[in-house]
């Protein structure tokens, strides 16, 4: 093959392919398929380090926490919250939209990363998926506690026979879409996950000592054996998930934001909204994904796979979307102020100088000002400034579906309705065990299944090898310079 | 009956890559080839048709839609029809989210069962492996000798000459 006249001309080649830049390296050259399943499977055949085990106890703790909370709630019923006639929703609804947004950049990454052929997406999209599943089973939490019947959740799915008698769900409220849109979309990310998952397992079938692990390896795997027959079938299918995910994924948090836009409550009511909560799902989700595979390259040791200019690009993504969202506020403000609307315009003065404004502007500093750091690419590839910042992302988003929430919900339109939300002790015991929850079968994934998908990073390291492409830092002006002259010499 | 195949295995995909070509170019059929990873272009040199699984897909989420669509138009018009706010009972637009979420839940889902159907995976399925370390390391270039008209003397060259680092006799089912 030659380089020199920008077409790959090996000889066997059948249809020869315009190559104007030659794809980065996102794994280091000369790594053999032997040792990325070495390297990957590891963490797995080890017994974890006391890093692992000081973060599970703390899940775990908190998890049980959660079982405890639950209970409790469920025995006594949702009086337990700091709920009143003024704010019927406030915890509950905030950290299931808080949830489902982490939930989206698992799938931006795994399906609209697969669409765009980025091969970065390799290294973190099982994980990345493995996120989305986990957030979405906490956010699923929150509907069906917040009943106060959660016996009888079911009742949201239309279902046969109808023993309601003829009476359906309305199918005109956002609710039941939501519904549907959740359940769909955890489905969906489950089997999407699953299958990428298949081959690996197959790895680790034929790699396992222990027969319980074998047996167990061997059921999942599905009989997988590489068949290229297999395969191809494999990579299309593969390819119409992430085609389907895609909308899907768009449509989820669209659906959420309904839950509020086609309300009448003055700061829900807006058009802006879908588009607005699907990049701040982003945004959140790319924030949780940083702090997780932060701690997870540390704790694990796979730099080599979750590289700097990984969590460069992933910087980059957040960075964008978070400067989507502030448009979105500014937006917010501007049509508050020009519409006219007497109760628009109070909810925005009230929002900036009102009974939480401390909420609001902890927003605004989490979400406008962090990403601004993001511009230099010193944040971008610094481990510890990247990770303050995520977790600073982490809560500004959360704190920003308080603001929505709870704000909007406090001084509606009649003064004499107006009120104010004090969470309990229950409602902070929910919330830090959620994500007890969260981080306890995140811990138990990197512990027992194949956090980066092999086959997908033996694929990269197999395109890459035909070509020699620099290695190193994020590629600059100058580096893409050099290799526009390399390419035309 | 076990049937018997020649098995060659490689450790670089560019050499599999040219056996698959050498020997279809001497009007060899490829009984399989198995990797680790799918390897780019294998399947123009297989000479595989392309998959209709997406018609599955296709099948399955129109039926979804169209399912969602008379499904709800059943349930909020014909058999209780309830007044929520004033508006009309036919309201359609109110009826696309759910539409959408059931046209991508039951294509996805068909798309994947029609997979391992078609691939004839399933949970606690033996594996059934001509070499080891397919899953691993080692790419495989699996030929069947029909009876009759197989020249393994010819296969056994074309193989060789591609850097196969070994080759061998397989008795079994694939």
């Amino acid at each position: 093959m030659s380089v020199a006249t920008g077409y790959t001309t090996t000889p066997d080649t059948e249809r020869p392919r315009l190559q104007l830049l030659p794809p980065t390296r996102w794994v280091e050259e000369g790594v053999s398929l032997r040792q990325i399943t070495d390297d990957i499977a590891r963490p797995m055949e080890a017994r974890p380090g006391k890093g692992w085990w000081i973060c599970f106890a703390l899940a775990f703790a908190a998890l049980l926490n959660l079982g405890g909370m639950v209970t409790y709630l469920i025995a006594k019923g949702i009086g337990l919250w700091g709920l009143n006639n003024s704010v019927g929703w406030a915890f509950d609804i905030t950290n299931f939209v808080f949830w489902i947004g982490i939930g989206h950049a698992g799938t931006l990454i795994s399906a609209i990363l697969l669409l765009f052929r980025q091969q970065w997406r390799t290294s973190i999209n099982r994980s990345a998926e493995a996120m989305t599943i986990f957030a979405v089973m906490c956010a699923g939490l929150f509907p069906a506690i917040h009943m106060g019947r959660p016996w009888d959740a079911f009742f949201i799915f239309p279902y046969f026979p109808n023993q309601r008698g003829p009476l359906w769900v309305n199918f005109r409220s956002p609710l039941v879409w939501d519904v549907v849109a959740i359940s769909t979309y955890f489905t969906i990310s489950l089997f999407f996950w699953f299958l990428g998952m298949v081959p690996d397992l197959a790895t680790l079938r034929d790699r396992v000592t222990g027969r319980i692990k074998k047996l167990i390896f061997g059921v999942l795997s599905l009989g997988w054996n590489g068949s290229y027959r297999t395969w191809a079938r494999y990579e299309m299918v593969s390819l119409i998930l992430a085609g389907l995910a895609t909308p899907l994924v768009l449509s989820v948090h669209s659906i959420v934001s309904m839950d509020f836009a086609t309300s009448l409550v003055p700061g829900w009511h807006t058009t802006i909204f879908p588009p607005y909560f699907v990049a701040g799902a982003i945004y959140s989700g790319f924030g949780m994904v940083l702090t997780l595979l932060i701690i997870t390259r540390q704790t694990m040791h796979l730099e080599r796979y979750i590289t700097i200019r990984h969590l460069d690009k992933m910087a980059k993504v957040t960075m964008l979307t978070g400067m989507i969202v502030s448009y979105a506020y500014a937006t917010e403000f501007f049509s508050a102020w020009y519409t006219g609307n007497l109760y628009e315009r109070y909810h925005f003065i009230n929002r900036a100088t009102g009974p939480y404004a401390w909420c609001f502007y902890l927003m605004v500093l989490c979400n406008v000002v962090t990403p601004q750091f993001l511009w230099w690419k010193k944040a971008r590839t610094n481990v510890a400034i990247l990770f303050v910042l995520s977790i600073m992302v982490n809560i500004g988003m959360w704190f920003e579906r308080f603001v929505i929430i709870v704000v909007s919900l406090h001084r509606a339109f009649l003064p004499s309705g107006w009120g104010m939300f004090y969470p309990t002790r229950v409602d902070v015991g929910i919330l830090v065990g959620s994500f007890g929850l969260f981080f306890t079968l995140f811990l138990l994934f990197i512990r027992f299944l194949p956090m980066i998908a092999m086959w997908e990073i033996k694929s990269v390291a197999a395109t890459g090898a035909h070509i020699a492409a620099p290695i190193g830092p994020p590629e600059g002006k100058q580096d893409r310079e050099e290799r526009e002259v390399a390419v035309n010499a | 009956m076990p049937e018997k195949f020649v098995v060659a295995t490689y450790s670089d995909p560019d050499s599999l890559l040219r056996a698959v070509r050498k020997l279809r170019e001497h009007s060899f059929r490829i009984y399989d080839v198995y990797a680790p990873y799918p390897i780019h272009d294998l399947e123009h040199a297989m000479g595989l048709r392309r998959t209709r699984l997406p018609l599955v897909t296709l099948v399955a989420g129109a039926s979804a839609l169209l399912t969602a669509i008379c499904f709800q138009f059943y349930a909020a018009v014909l058999d209780w029809p309830l007044n929520v706010g004033g508006k009309p009972d036919n309201s359609s637009l109110a009826f696309v989210p759910i539409c959408f979420e059931a046209t991508v839940l039951i294509g996805g889902l068909s798309t994947f069962v029609a997979l391992l159907f078609r691939a004839r995976l399933f949970p606690g399925k033996k594996e059934r492996l001509p070499a080891l370390g397919l899953t691993n390391d080692k790419f495989a270039l699996v030929l069947r000798k029909r009876a009759g008209d197989f020249d393994e003397a010819k296969a056994t060259k074309l193989i060789q000459a591609t850097g196969a680092e070994d080759t061998r006799e397989f008795e079994g089912k694939l």
